[in-house]
């Protein structure tokens, strides 16, 4: 459903064999997803999370290397850094127009919109411009947006930023039932903490490389947590 | 309707309703409109050089300028949320993006178009209502080419500092083929002379609009892709 074969990139300096400067942000990275998949990739500022996310959803055209979405870029959606949303929209008007972005038949958008908001908790903020909306409810308003089109591969780069703790707590259920119902989910964050229980894989991150990629198996945050410290350690001395 | 030009034109939809909402670029362009054909109605002397003479060029000036304030807020809105990024996400092809854009640009402009003739009208006085059709349809030609081009400027500039003077210098001198014809035409008509004496200047216009809308729909993606 989701593949990634030896994918590498650089930023900055040429583009040639040692290029000066050039800071290495996905170093030889392969993997496969397949449907029911959760693969949580955890690591530090820079080491290239955001960046493989981008090479995913197709918003990077990678230097080496292929990563293959069964569906394209319409059976994807995506939680940025950014919540992609025009603020002078209305929440009910800013996923309207992602809808008929993404083919949501014309009959079915209205209808769509509404069980999303509703699924998320901000039925009643959709005639809301959504520059009025708080940090948590305008990341609620986004995580809705990348769900209207109801897509089989989720791409989520720090999601729980900007969410409180309850809201952090419905999100991860909603992930969880996501999972539940066939999708392939990619989670990348800094913090170890999040998003562990919902993983069925585990990725460690550093400079542009995986340097662990397992199942996630019975091990729980604390564990992992400790394996990602030795893990980054390790490598990078 | 292609599929293609659907999206085009839900694209363009939400431009032009994120635009109503806010007003923001409309009325800086109308007002800017109206305040240079001011400028230029009390600083020119009318005893050194005829009106007549003068007011072609004074019409379009007013017109390309204000199109650059409109043209640059085509992506600006799109740096909101990182919107940009979102669409380049989507299924959306580049094409009905470049295609949106450039629709609610010309809407843009036409609105600005609309209010700034009959100020120039007024102002000058010249004798516009006899060759009011073909003075339209001239304007037309004219703003599909620059519209086409600044469309594609503005995405190009657009993650850049200083992106609205850049996209001013980068684009005047693509405007100048338009502007020279449109200027020529617009000349000819209210001096009274037919439309047939400006066809090479017609030609001129419609060969830079087919040009440059197929040269800019071409090379959009490369102005928007990392």
């Amino acid at each position: 459903m989701l593949s990634a074969e030896g994918l590498r990139h650089a930023f900055g300096g040429g583009r040639g064999e040692g290029g000066g400067g050039r800071i290495v942000a996905l170093d030889d990275v392969t993997f496969t997803l397949e449907a029911g998949q959760t693969l949580a990739i955890f690591g530090p500022n820079g080491a290239g999370k955001t960046t493989l996310l981008k090479v995913l959803a197709g918003l990077i055209r990678p230097d080496a290397g292929r990563a293959t979405v069964a569906g394209g870029r319409g059976a994807i959606g995506w939680i940025g850094h950014q919540s992609h949303l025009y603020g002078h929209l209305t929440v009910r008007e800013n996923l309207l127009f992602w809808a008929a972005l993404y083919n949501v038949p014309a009959a079915t958008r209205a209808q769509r919109a509404a069980d999303v908001m509703q699924r998320l908790g901000i039925a009643e903020h959709a005639e809301r411009a959504v520059w009025a909306l708080s940090r948590g409810l305008a990341q609620r308003a986004a995580i809705a947006k990348a769900l209207i089109h109801e897509p089989r591969v989720l791409l989520l780069d720090e999601p729980f930023t900007g969410l409180d703790l309850a809201a952090a707590a419905e999100f991860r259920t909603l992930l969880a039932q996501l999972r539940g119902a066939g999708r392939v989910v990619v989670l990348a964050t800094h913090n170890v903490g999040e998003g562990v229980e919902l993983a069925t894989d585990v990725a460690f991150q550093r400079r542009g490389r995986f340097v662990q990629f397992a199942p996630r198996g019975g091990r729980g945050p604390a564990q992992i947590a400790d394996e990602y410290r030795r893990a980054l350690g390790e490598a990078g001395g | 309707m292609g599929d293609w030009l659907r999206q085009a034109w839900t694209v363009a939809r939400k431009d032009l309703l994120l635009e109503f909402r806010t007003r923001t670029a409309i009325v800086s362009a109308v007002v800017f409109t109206a305040l240079v054909l001011t400028v230029f109605n009390f600083g020119r002397d009318p005893t050194a050089v005829a009106t007549i003479d003068l007011a072609p060029t004074i019409l379009w000036v007013t017109f390309t300028f204000a199109a650059m304030l409109a043209m640059n807020r085509a992506f600006q809105l799109e740096l909101e949320n990182d919107a940009l990024e979102g669409l380049l996400a989507s299924p959306l092809s580049r094409t009905s993006l470049y295609w949106g854009k450039l629709l609610a640009n010309l809407v843009f402009v036409a609105v600005v178009e609309v209010v700034g003739l009959p100020l120039f009208v007024l102002f000058f006085d010249v004798p516009v209502a006899p060759v009011l059709l073909p003075l339209i349809a001239v304007i037309a030609l004219a703003t599909v080419g620059f519209v086409a081009v600044g469309t594609l400027f503005s995405a190009l500039v657009i993650r850049t500092r200083f992106a609205e003077l850049l996209l001013v210098v980068i684009l005047l001198p693509f405007l100048l083929p338009p502007l020279i014809g449109a200027v020529q035409v617009t000349a000819r008509l209210l001096g009274g002379r037919p439309l047939s004496e400006s066809a090479g200047w017609l030609r001129l216009l419609a060969a830079y609009d087919i040009a440059f809308v197929t040269l800019a729909t071409l090379l959009f993606p490369f102005t928007v892709d990392e």
